[in-house]
């Protein structure tokens, strides 16, 4: 088996096993599951720009709620469909990433995350100021009526279970055609040496934009279904908490690699989930855990494994 | 018999902050050429070179390359239109496979041509003395097979114009032997501009000697004639042959 053969068995078994995962899960890690998929396509769009490209951004949660916002107000106030919705989502967080990275590229390296991190709170004061629209921080729930897509009702269990396995492949599979295209190459190029990419004669910045792109569109898909299939919309998405968790998640589970994301989020959710039923300090477990493998694991769960034992990990 | 001029320059100028790295020069290089760019250390070789492939923008004067004004043309355009660069320290992908490097320099002129990529690659390798090599992290190479990658990274590039900076610092004797046939193979299709400190190569290399001293052109000529040249002995070579 060459490489990228490897490289497809492995990712569509793992979508398989989360297939097959619904029907033996009992309903309380069914429904974590589900929200973990999501996470994870967040995570996912995070990595494209931090794990392939480089460039760390501490603004994300911005185009998470771009498309939880571009998709939740348009069912709020315009009555859309939750399909239309969704893709007004999707639209909004291309045309946020699109300004923002345009603007926030003409800076590299600790500027770069300073930008992004003002970008994002301004974005998130705004969503406070316009609390007439989106009830600031209290949020507000999309209605159960609202939430049914072509004739299948979201708020159930199973059908959301699946909603968010597709959202989840799909986003893994823009991730694996981008890490094997040319231009997904030269984003690796970039992030290894931007000075010699350039004098090969790539356009960084033209390929760097496109990565904030991809990145911001995929987080606000997330965003954006993550409020459909959830329900709510709140502020709380948009704060600064919400753009370092998909670092955080990345980095457990290794950047720069197509898996990584998924098993950080899974990682991430049941150490806190599983510490905060021993003890109320249970930051303090989940704090020491995160050192320890920062310390053993420096490229992540999925990044030692490559280091390890399989280099042609994608 | 006069070749077409490749790249010229017209009263090009760079300074840094007080200094004048680069002070008014125009030169001419025509095409087909191996060209050295000599000169003592701090002499502005390097700054000369990265204003020509715009690695650094000019503060006066002009470039042209094939022809046209390139001045205010960014790199990445330049080298689109047929420059490569080769840096003075070394600069490759180190955590990339040999293979992936010069595929990254083959692929934007030749798209998704799998096939095509992988020849090319393999053939720029080959002409290195790498192609055994191909699957090998650059970061584990010796630093002289470094500087051959540097250069396989060039040739991937099917440029109209090689710029090398210093490509045999560090070479161990042998492999400056090799570099001499490598270089001679390449200007056969390739015109070529390098820095040297190397006076042995410069000798046995070059058509033609520019030789700078304080950003400026101290004397231009063929490398007989640039050993003989009296100013040229006492700014650079004096230091040498003492």
């Amino acid at each position: 088996m060459n490489n990228k053969s490897k490289s497809l068995a492995l990712h569509g078994g793992v979508i398989a096993a989360l297939f097959a995962l619904q029907f033996v899960l009992p309903a309380y890690h069914h429904g974590n599951l589900a929200r973990i998929m999501v996470l994870a396509c967040y995570a996912m769009g995070y990595n494209v720009l931090f794990g392939y490209s480089g460039l760390l951004s501490l603004g994300h949660a911005m185009f998470f709620a771009a498309g939880m916002y571009g998709m939740a107000l348009t069912i709020q106030h315009l009555g859309f469909p939750p399909s239309a919705a969704l893709l007004t989502g999707i639209a909004a967080a291309f045309v946020v990433s699109a300004v923002v990275g345009f603007l926030a590229l003409r800076t590299t390296g600790v500027a770069f995350m300073i930008v992004t991190l003002m970008f994002a709170q301004a974005f998130y004061l705004a969503i406070l100021n316009l609390g007439e629209y989106t009830r600031g921080d209290e949020g507000f729930v999309i209605q159960q009526a609202d939430r049914i897509m072509a004739g299948v009702d979201l708020s159930d269990a199973s059908n959301r279970y699946f909603a968010a396995l597709i959202l989840f492949s799909v986003c893994m599979a823009v991730t694996l055609r981008l890490v094997h295209a040319p231009a997904g190459r030269i984003l690796v190029a970039i992030r290894e040496n931007e000075e010699r990419a350039r004098m090969l004669g790539y356009d960084i910045f033209r390929h760097k934009l496109a990565a904030v792109v991809i990145s911001g569109t995929l987080s606000g898909l997330a965003g954006a279904g993550y409020g459909l299939l959830f329900g709510y919309a709140g502020a709380s998405f948009a704060t600064v908490q919400y753009s370092i968790f998909p670092l955080l998640w990345v980095l457990l589970g290794g950047a720069g690699t197509v898996l990584g994301p998924l098993v950080g989020t899974l990682f991430m959710f049941y150490l806190i989930d599983l510490s905060s039923g021993l003890t109320s300090a249970y930051m303090l477990i989940a704090g020491a855990v995160l050192v320890l493998l920062t310390l053993f694991a420096r490229q992540g769960l999925v990044g030692e494994i490559r280091r390890r034992f399989a280099p042609w990990l994608p | 018999m006069a070749a077409m001029t490749l790249l010229s320059t017209e009263g090009l100028t760079r300074s840094f902050g007080g200094l004048q790295a680069v002070k008014n020069v125009s030169f001419e290089l025509p095409e087909g050429q191996i060209r050295a760019l000599i000169g003592p250390n701090g002499a502005g070789k390097t700054t000369f070179v990265s204003l020509l492939c715009g690695r650094i923008e000019a503060h006066a004067g002009q470039v042209f390359f094939l022809g046209e004004d390139v001045t205010r043309l960014a790199a990445h355009k330049r080298i689109a239109r047929g420059m490569a660069y080769t840096f003075q320290i070394t600069s490759i992908f180190a955590r990339l496979s040999l293979h992936e490097n010069v595929a990254l320099a083959v692929r934007r002129r030749a798209g998704r041509n799998l096939q095509q990529i992988d020849r090319e690659v393999i053939n720029a390798l080959d002409r290195v003395g790498l192609a055994g090599r191909s699957g090998q992290v650059a970061g584990d190479l010796s630093y002289g097979h470094q500087r051959l990658l540097e250069i396989a990274m060039g040739l991937g590039q099917k440029p109209r114009l090689l710029i090398l900076d210093e490509p045999t610092q560090g070479l161990a004797d042998s492999e400056i032997e090799d570099f001499k046939t490598l270089i001679r193979g390449i200007s056969a299709e390739t015109t070529v501009l390098l820095i040297e400190h190397n006076m042995d190569v410069v000798m046995e290399l070059a058509d033609f000697v520019t030789v700078l001293n304080f950003g400026e052109i101290l004397a231009e000529g063929k490398p007989a004639d640039i050993r003989a040249n009296r100013k040229v002995q006492e700014a650079y070579l004096g230091t040498v042959h003492a």
